[in-house]
């Protein structure tokens, strides 16, 4: 096993009851919220598993709307989450599905709209706070470790050639380090996914840059480091 | 280099450079990480706040948890710890260690803010003992941070060699984990040496092997909740012992591997289903009726 720091230990500090179905929901809901980019009108979860069915003891309904209002694990206002959701006139809901066996029993699928604009979004609670994404929009991804390790990129785009070629490099003049790359495509010509973990941060004006660098790049996201 | 991957190298560590456990743990931590030591020792700082807020939180809170299951025994405990004509058979430590471990897992349950150490619903033994012995013992707050920097390491050896998470080894691994830790912070708080720190934390983790998860509706708070009081009775019951003499037999890495072992072994119904032991008693079902949860087995 690698290293651990002694605040993995002591710490995360978080608003109770549980690691997984507390603190790890609302990390789930912020990244969803980071890759909507925009607050959302209208928020549909539905609970899969052990999320569907101990959620309520666990407040995991109000910790995925906190993540989802870019509330951090700490924040006490967690437990009004529904209250300042309403303030805000965002729409919530929860439902039951069954994602199917393939998915961790602490999963949930959340589908922001906002107008036009709609995404959705497949997380797991893996344990101790830690969660993956399974799925974003149609897009069978995994990202890991967002919480902590890496500064990630999800580029969404058309699959063409060459324009892994225009992103890598466009990375590449920040000085940047890829620690890894994972890209997926609907079809050839059609939609793609790329997700890019990095060693560095990239400025706001960077993510900017990139995404204004190819025409066949429709949106870039990064998630930072999140507590 | 201050890297430690078991107890006997901690110790070593300790010896060959005639520093406390809490000195290697710091040092351990400023060598594999970014921060520089006065970071490393500032945010532990930080963390001991939220401990502390989280028991004085706790010991304000009245209400009961949104399931009704918890939340009144703090308020007790602390009623009678103020009425001196009342005679009880523990000491006024362990009955404060009792309350403050009480005070934050009641306030976990409540959706108050506590630290996860090392997870939240075995939060409350590691901040009821050592914040307790602080004030029995009228400590500084450097000795008490020398304490949660012992916590600390020895939550991290169990760490790497076993788990933390109810979900892979039941609660051995999480209360079981927390009394040990507790036990030799407590230890090295009051004046042990290094090896009397990781004998008491071996003897607190031996008593509670086997320990299963077990919570009614899968909830973070029966037993846990009552759990984290007792065991904080433990963890200082352990620390005397070991300031006596008493050892354990099994050293403390081997006790790690036992409850690694022991945790493959016990049944996943038992590691944070909700699908044995107390969780399917008549009381356990009657719960899950009344708040409507549909906890289902597969077979």
């Amino acid at each position: 096993m690698s290293a651990y720091s002694i605040f993995d230990i002591t710490g995360p500090v978080m608003v109770g009851p549980s690691s997984s179905h507390t603190a790890g929901a609302v990390k789930i809901g912020q990244i969803a919220r980071a890759l909507f980019n925009k607050t959302p009108k209208k928020v549909t979860f539905y609970l899969h598993g052990s999320f569907a069915t101990v959620y309520k003891g666990h407040s995991t309904d109000k910790a995925l709307l906190g993540g989802i209002m870019k509330f951090t694990t700490k924040d006490p206002r967690i437990k009004e989450a529904f209250r300042i959701a309403k303030q805000k006139k965002i729409k919530y809901s929860f439902k039951e599905i069954d994602l199917g066996i393939h998915y961790h029993p602490n999963s949930v699928k959340i589908v922001l709209e906002a107008g036009k604009h709609k995404m959705s979004v497949i997380g797991s609670s893996i344990g101790g706070g830690n969660i993956t994404i399974n799925k974003i929009d149609e897009f069978e991804v995994n990202i890991k470790g967002v919480a902590g390790k890496y500064f990630t990129l999800i580029i969404s785009h058309k699959n063409i050639p060459g324009i892994l070629a225009t992103i890598t490099s466009e990375i590449a003049k920040t000085k940047i380090n890829i620690a890894n790359i994972q890209n997926t495509r609907l079809s050839a010509g059609g939609k793609a996914l790329t997700i890019i973990a990095l060693d560095g941060k990239m400025t706001l004006k960077q993510v900017q840059q990139l995404q204004d660098s190819d025409p066949n790049i429709d949106f870039v996201r990064a998630l930072t480091k999140l507590n | 280099m201050y890297k430690f991957h078991s107890g006997e190298e901690l110790i070593k560590l300790a010896k060959q450079h005639k520093i406390p456990i809490s000195e290697v743990v710091i040092r351990y931590e400023t060598a594999n990480s970014t921060r520089n030591r006065s970071q490393v020792i500032e945010k532990m700082y930080k963390r001991l706040e939220y401990m502390d807020k989280a028991i004085q939180d706790g010991l304000k809170n009245k209400k009961p948890s949104a399931s009704g299951m918890s939340g009144e025994s703090t308020y007790k405990l602390l009623k009678i710890m103020k009425n001196k004509k009342k005679k009880m058979l523990l000491n006024d430590l362990t009955l404060k260690a009792m309350t403050y471990a009480l005070a934050t897992v009641e306030n976990n349950a409540t959706m108050g803010c506590i630290v996860a150490s090392p997870t939240a619903g075995a939060s409350g033994v590691i901040p009821g003992v050592l914040f307790a012995v602080k004030e029995y013992l009228k400590l500084s707050k450097e000795e008490l941070l020398k304490g949660i920097f012992v916590t600390s390491g020895v939550g991290l050896i169990i760490a790497e060699n076993a788990t933390l998470a109810g979900a892979e080894g039941g609660c051995q691994a999480e209360i079981g984990s927390a009394t040990a830790m507790a036990a030799a912070g407590i230890t090295e708080m009051r004046g042990g040496q290094p090896d009397d720190c990781l004998n008491a934390a071996a003897l607190a983790l031996k008593n509670l092997l086997g320990l299963t998860c077990d919570p009614i509706g899968g909830m973070v708070e029966v037993p846990c909740v009552k759990r984290n009081a007792l065991a904080a009775v433990y963890s200082i019951a352990a620390s005397d012992m070991t300031m006596v003499g008493i050892e354990s037999f099994v050293p403390f890495d081997e006790v790690v591997e036992a409850m690694s072992n022991i945790g493959k072994l016990i049944s996943p119904k038992l590691r944070e289903t909700a699908l044995g032991g107390l969780a399917v008693t008549d009381t356990g079902k009657k719960l899950n009726k009344k708040l409507g949860l549909k906890i289902k087995s597969n077979d």
